[in-house]
Parts: C-alpha cells; structure tokens; sequence
C-alpha cells in the first residue's frame, strides 16, 4: 500500500493489526520517489472473510492513500536475507557451492565463518536454510518481504 | 493578518462556525486561553472535569449535528478526555478535540504533564494530528473538521504543542480541502438500489431494521417515506430511536437485548432484511449461530467496513442514507406503478399476534414507584418532545423503552461504550444548543455519581437541565445480571454510602425534590418542568426489584427471550406449538 509519509502512519497500521487480531507475518516500508509517499507490504494470512476485512479497515485509515491485494493478480515477491554460517575446514567448500547454486553472494569472510546475502521469493530463502542442514547458522537477518504486479498495471 | 499559533486556533473555530468549546485550562494550554479571553465570538463553557468536556461536545453534536469542540490541556486533560473521546468513536458522534502539549523540545522527554497523546487517543479516534510547525495549523484543523464531519463521523484530535501556540505567521484559513486518501462515497450504486428494491418488493416476511446512521446521516424523513410507501414493518436500534415516528403503526418498537417480542421475533423468522444505517452489533444480534437463519440481507451504509464484517451480506450498497433511501424510493414508486405490489398480510397477522404480548408492560398496581412509570409520565407532560438524555444501566433501557420518541436527535444517549456518567454533561450541552427546549436526564443513582461536578457548570450557565433519578439502591443492571447469572450473588453493586442527592442539589445552588410515593411522580414532574430557569434535581425512590423484560441473555437468540414472569409460560407454549 501506498501511505502517507506521516509520523505514526508505521504505528497506525501496526496498532489495527492487534488492535483487530490480525496478524503480521512480515512488513517491509520505505519512502517513495515521492517523497511525501511511503510503500509499505504486509504479509498476513486469514480467510477471505478476514482479508476482506483487513482490506476495509487498511482503506478506512486517512494515511493510507491506496492498497492493492497482489495475490489477486500475477506479481512478484522478493526477500533479503543475510545470513552468517560456520564454515570451517570441509564444510568450508560445500557451504561456498550452495551459495552458488543459490547465486547467493558471500559478502564477508573470516577463518570460521561466510556471510552470505541472498535474494529471491521466501520459497527460495527457506530452501537455503534448509540445503545448509549441518552447517551451523550463526544469524540470520530477513527483510520481509516486498511486491510488485507482474504486466503494465502499477501502484499508483 | 500575522497571529499567534494560539489565535490561529480561536480564528480558525470562528471561521468553522464554531459556537461553543467545552474545556478546561492548564500549563500547555495557557497562549491559546489567553486568545479565547481577548474575543467575543467563540463561548467556552468552563467544565469541572474533562470527561465532562468530551460527553458536553459530544451532547451538542448529537442534538444538532455539528461537531462538538472540546479544548483541554497536555497530559491528565487528555487522559481525563479519553473516556468521552471513546465513546464519540464508538457511536460515529463528530468531534474536534484541540489538545495542548507539551513544547516540541520536551516531547518525548517526559516533561511534566506530558503524555504520548497521539499514541494513546489511536485506537479511539478517527484520526488525530500532531501539529509540529505553526504553518501546517489552520490546514490541520481545517482538515480535522472535514474528517470529523463527513463520511461516517467521528472524534480527530488535534494535539498543539505549546511552542506552536506561541508563533506567529501569516494567517489564511483554506475555504476547501482535498485529502487524496480520503473520499468518503455519498450516493449508492443503482443497480444495487435497484436489486435491493426489487427483492424487498417480492418478500413475503420483510422487516426494515434502522440504526445510529438514520441519525446521523440527517435520514428520517427519506426512512418514514420508504417504509410507509412499502408498508413494511419496521424497527429501530437503542441508537436509531427516533428515526421512525414510534406512533406509527408499521413501528415495532426496538429490538434487540432488550427489545419487543415483536421485533426480535420479526427479526428472526423474516425473509428478507432491509438494514440501514446500523451495523449489526452483538447487542442486536444475540448469538451469531441463532441470528435471523433465513434472510437476505441488503445493507446500506456509509463505511464499507461495517458491511458485512457480523454477518454475510447479499445485497451491499455503500453510500450515505439519505440519498440511497431517496433513490430506493422511487425505484420502489415506479415498480408499484408497474404493477409490482407487495402482499404481506399473512406477515402483519403473525406480528399482532407477537404484538399482543405487550412484552414492555409492568405492574400498574404497584404500591411503589416503577421506573417504567416516571418514564411514561414524562413522556405525557413533556408531550413526548423533550430531548432525553441517559446514563447507561436498567433506566437506561427503561427510557428508550418507554418514551416514544418521533423525532431524530432527541434520544442522547451512550450505546455503543455504555459510559457511564454520560447523561448530566451531555445534557448541558444540548441545553446549550437549544436554550428553550426542555431537556431531561434520564439517570441513576450510581451513574450520576460519575459526572456529579458537573452540576455546578449547570450552575455557572444557568442551564435549567430537569435530572431524573430512577434510585433504586443498587446498580440496577449488573444486580440484574447477578440475579440471573450469578444465582444472585451482589457482589459490590450496592452503595452503602448514598449522599442525600436533595441537599447535594441544593448544595451546589439547584432545586432537589425527594419523590416516594407513586401519587407524587405526575406533580414533582410537573412542578420541575414549571421551573424554566432553574436546574431541578428530582430523586425518585422506586422499586429495587424491577428488572428490564424482555432481555436476551448471552447466547441466546432472537426467538429465545426472557419475558415478564406471567408471560413466560405462555410464551414458552407458544414457541413449543409454533
């Protein structure tokens, strides 16, 4: 959704989702090119009772200007995740071939350790984590997640 | 004109024709009292507590329509506020809340009398701004008054600190506003109004069921026509009382915990259901599972999030009241001239049969006063056209029961937050706004308590408010519960310290009349009303055993009520033989 870039329109949207019990599985926001605009996605699951609510009462709040579903049409979801494994000695080489496979990036090195950045849809950065089964996982920092409509139509 | 963040404020009311601010002064608030002294135009109504302030607005907007000012200080101003900003949100009242704050510096600092205003008034607001430079000001309450006004109304707070007040720039108030984010929609989609009228026009068990939003969307005329044009049954929420002319045959009276048979059980076996501007809440309804299994619904409001949300809708129509209902009408009226008449006799003979329950009647006899009676006589000496306003609790119940109301804006009560100490204030407030009308507090002996202060703004404004104390000895409502739920286990809803409310009226400069007897009610009533300039304070002393019939408990559904004891074992047979 398209929000005004007020102080408290973050906490105003929060503050709906447990004031109503919805949940929020991930959120990601940031300023637009206009600078008066933040672009905000939320991550939520419910029936199509409750998204049709959540919907609503996202369009009833004065901050925010527009929203759209994108799992109503085709579009794409992309995720950040940083995450920093033991790599010693022989895992050393199989952690480095999984980033690869991955065409995630090592971003920092030391003797015991990768840092690896990754991107791709959630799918993608769960099946990493798990390929990496016996590596140990030092940390893990994920973004949330952020979406665009696939075609010409546009968030406006 | 170059002025003052605090003159601003004063200028800007004046420019929104603004007549009244209920408030009360403090540290952060004192540039802006200061520019209130200086001029004429706005009054303030000095209140004895803040909460006294938000229900005083929040009485003026609901008995004219225009939003209710309130101005209080940073910090205990605000959370004193809070209680009556709640319960504006909750029944859709417009208000504009000025709230002073601490200098911008110090926010955030724990200053003295600071509190997060913006943070704690969030969930209970419509909107609320925190203004951090002195330019953004006149827009801010500009656009304050445009949320607060349009749309479904509500309470925005506008939180000013106290640097703002004190800069000065050029003044300029916008003579328009336009929020991209917010277009609240006014007419409804004619193929929707078009649908809805044809499946009210081919029911065989209608019913209307009309809400708060008749109320506020200024509606009633547009309803009384529709529903009088359909010949349909019609019924009203605690909230729309006085949408539909209560002396009208077609009127079923209220439904709902505490509504008629009639109306319950019309609810409950119609076919097809008109509802407007009312939102389904859990009072109405009863249990979900048990609410009206085999209707159609057609929904008519303005905030497209009330639809739907309770119960599943077929025919949604988004728009404000009056314009859809004057669109439905004639949809209707031309469908008629086609030939398209509705035939409902067989449903109107199943309603008088419900009707001749008279499920509202009480003990006549009775040696001691009845609530239900000083209702009914105030109706008759007041001709049924003062305004009322309530506390919340059993007389509560007994005043929307028992003074039928004809017209919109009359009936004042809290339904939504059930606040008590809501009555007294809100009285003052709309006795401000209609200084010669007569205006009577419906209330107990625990709820006045709440807002007792108030009686000596009553004094200050000469407001000739007549307070009607239904005293019964306990908590009227919750002992009610206690008896039925509870096996009769009064846990703490009795006062064992009461003030002799008489001398307590008296005290602060009003008349007090003490009233025990049934034969004095009709004379104490009259008496009181005779007494156009002064507050009269009458404490009637009536029977702790009544309880509010019919009611239905949690649970339970439209067709499982609690009736009057000499009615429940008829009623039982009938349902057992239905």
């Amino acid at each position: 959704m398209l929000v005004e870039n007020e102080a408290g329109a973050l906490s105003r949207i929060a503050g709906l989702f447990s004031a109503r019990g919805y949940n929020i599985e991930s959120l990601t926001v940031a300023p637009t090119e206009d600078e008066s605009l933040s672009r905000m996605t939320i991550v939520t699951q419910g029936s199509d009772a409750i998204i049709e609510q959540i919907t609503k009462q996202l369009n009833k709040l004065i901050d925010v200007v527009r929203l759209i579903d994108l799992t109503e049409g085709r579009h794409i979801e992309r995720e950040l995740m940083l995450i920093k494994v033991i790599a010693e000695r022989e895992e050393r080489e199989e952690v480095k071939r999984l980033a690869d496979i991955f065409r995630g990036r090592i971003i920092d090195v030391t003797n015991s350790t990768y840092t690896i950045e990754l991107t791709g849809p959630g799918g993608k950065l769960d099946a990493f984590i798990e390929a990496l089964q016996g590596a140990e996982v030092v940390e893990a920092v994920r973004s949330g997640v952020s979406g665009i409509s696939r075609g010409d139509r546009a968030l406006r | 004109m170059i002025l003052s963040g605090a003159e601003i404020v004063v200028q800007s009311l004046k420019d929104e024709g603004v007549e009244f601010v209920f408030g009360y002064p403090g540290g952060a608030a004192l540039h802006i009292y200061d520019a209130f002294y200086k001029q004429q135009d706005v009054q303030h109504i000095l209140v004895r507590h803040e909460q006294g302030a938000t229900h005083a607005a929040d009485g003026y907007a609901r008995a004219t329509g225009k939003p209710g000012v309130v101005l209080v200080t940073s910090g205990p101003g605000v959370t004193n506020a809070v209680t009556g900003i709640a319960t504006a949100h909750m029944d859709s009242i417009p208000m504009v809340i000025l709230t002073a704050q601490v200098p911008t510096a110090l926010i955030g600092d724990d200053a003295f009398q600071e509190v997060d205003t913006v943070g704690i008034t969030r969930p209970c607001v419509k909107h609320n701004f925190l203004v951090s430079r002195v330019e953004d000001l006149a827009l801010v309450i500009k656009k304050a008054f445009f949320i607060a006004s349009t749309g479904r109304p509500g309470p925005v707070v506008v939180d000013i600190p106290k640097d703002v007040s004190a800069h000065s720039i050029e003044y300029e108030y916008p003579t328009s506003v336009q929020m991209r984010s917010y277009a609240p929609v006014s007419k409804g989609h004619p193929k929707q109004i078009s649908r809805a009228a044809d499946l009210l026009l081919g029911a065989d068990q209608p019913i209307i069921y009309s809400g708060g939003g008749i109320i506020q969307g200024g509606a009633a005329d547009e309803l009384t026509q529709l529903v009088r044009e359909l010949g349909f049954p019609c019924t009203n929420t605690l909230m729309g009382l006085g949408g539909f002319p209560y002396k009208d045959p077609l009127f079923l009276g209220m439904l709902g915990m505490h509504g008629t048979y009639e109306a319950n059980m019309a609810m409950y076996d119609c076919d097809v259901m008109l509802a407007v501007g009312a939102r389904f809440d859990d009072r109405v309804t009863g249990d979900l599972t048990k609410f009206s299994p085999n209707s159609t619904i057609i929904h008519v409001d303005v905030d497209p999030s009330s639809i739907g949300k309770n119960v599943s809708v077929e025919v949604p129509i988004v728009g404000e009241a009056a314009p859809v209902l004057r669109e439905m009408l004639s949809v209707v009226k031309a469908r008629k001239a086609d030939g398209v008449v509705p035939d409902i006799g067989q449903w109107w003979d199943r309603i008088e049969e419900w009707r001749a329950f008279k499920s509202f009647e009480y003990d006549r006899e009775s040696a001691k006063i009845k609530p239900q009676f000083v209702i009914e006589t105030l109706h008759r000496i007041t001709n049924g056209n003062a305004f009322v306003t309530s506390d919340v609790g059993q007389h509560q119940m007994w005043a929307a029961q028992h003074y039928g109301f004809s017209t919109s804006r009359r009936w004042i009560n809290s339904g939504g937050l059930g606040t008590m100490g809501f009555g007294l204030p809100a009285a003052m407030g709309v006795q401000l706004a209609h200084p010669n009308e007569q205006v009577a507090c419906i209330t107990g002996e625990a709820s006045i308590m709440m807002c007792i202060q108030e009686l000596s703004t009553c004094k200050q404004y000469d407001l000739p408010v007549k307070v009607i104390n239904l005293n019964n000895r306990y908590m009227g409502m919750v002992r009610q519960w206690q008896e039925f739920f509870y096996d009769g286990r009064y846990s703490h809803s009795y006062m064992d310290a009461l003030p002799d409310f008489v001398a307590l009226a008296e005290s602060f400069g009003h008349v007090g009349i003490r009233i025990e007897n049934p034969g004095d009610v009709k004379g104490a009533l009259e008496e009181a009303f005779a007494q156009k300039n002064r507050l009269v304070f009458m404490d009637f002393i009536t029977d702790q055993s009544e309880n509010v019939y019919p009611m239905i408990s949690a649970g339970g559904g439209h067709n499982e009520m609690h009736l009057k004891p000499s009615e429940a074992d008829d009623a039982l047979l009938e349902r057992e033989l239905a």
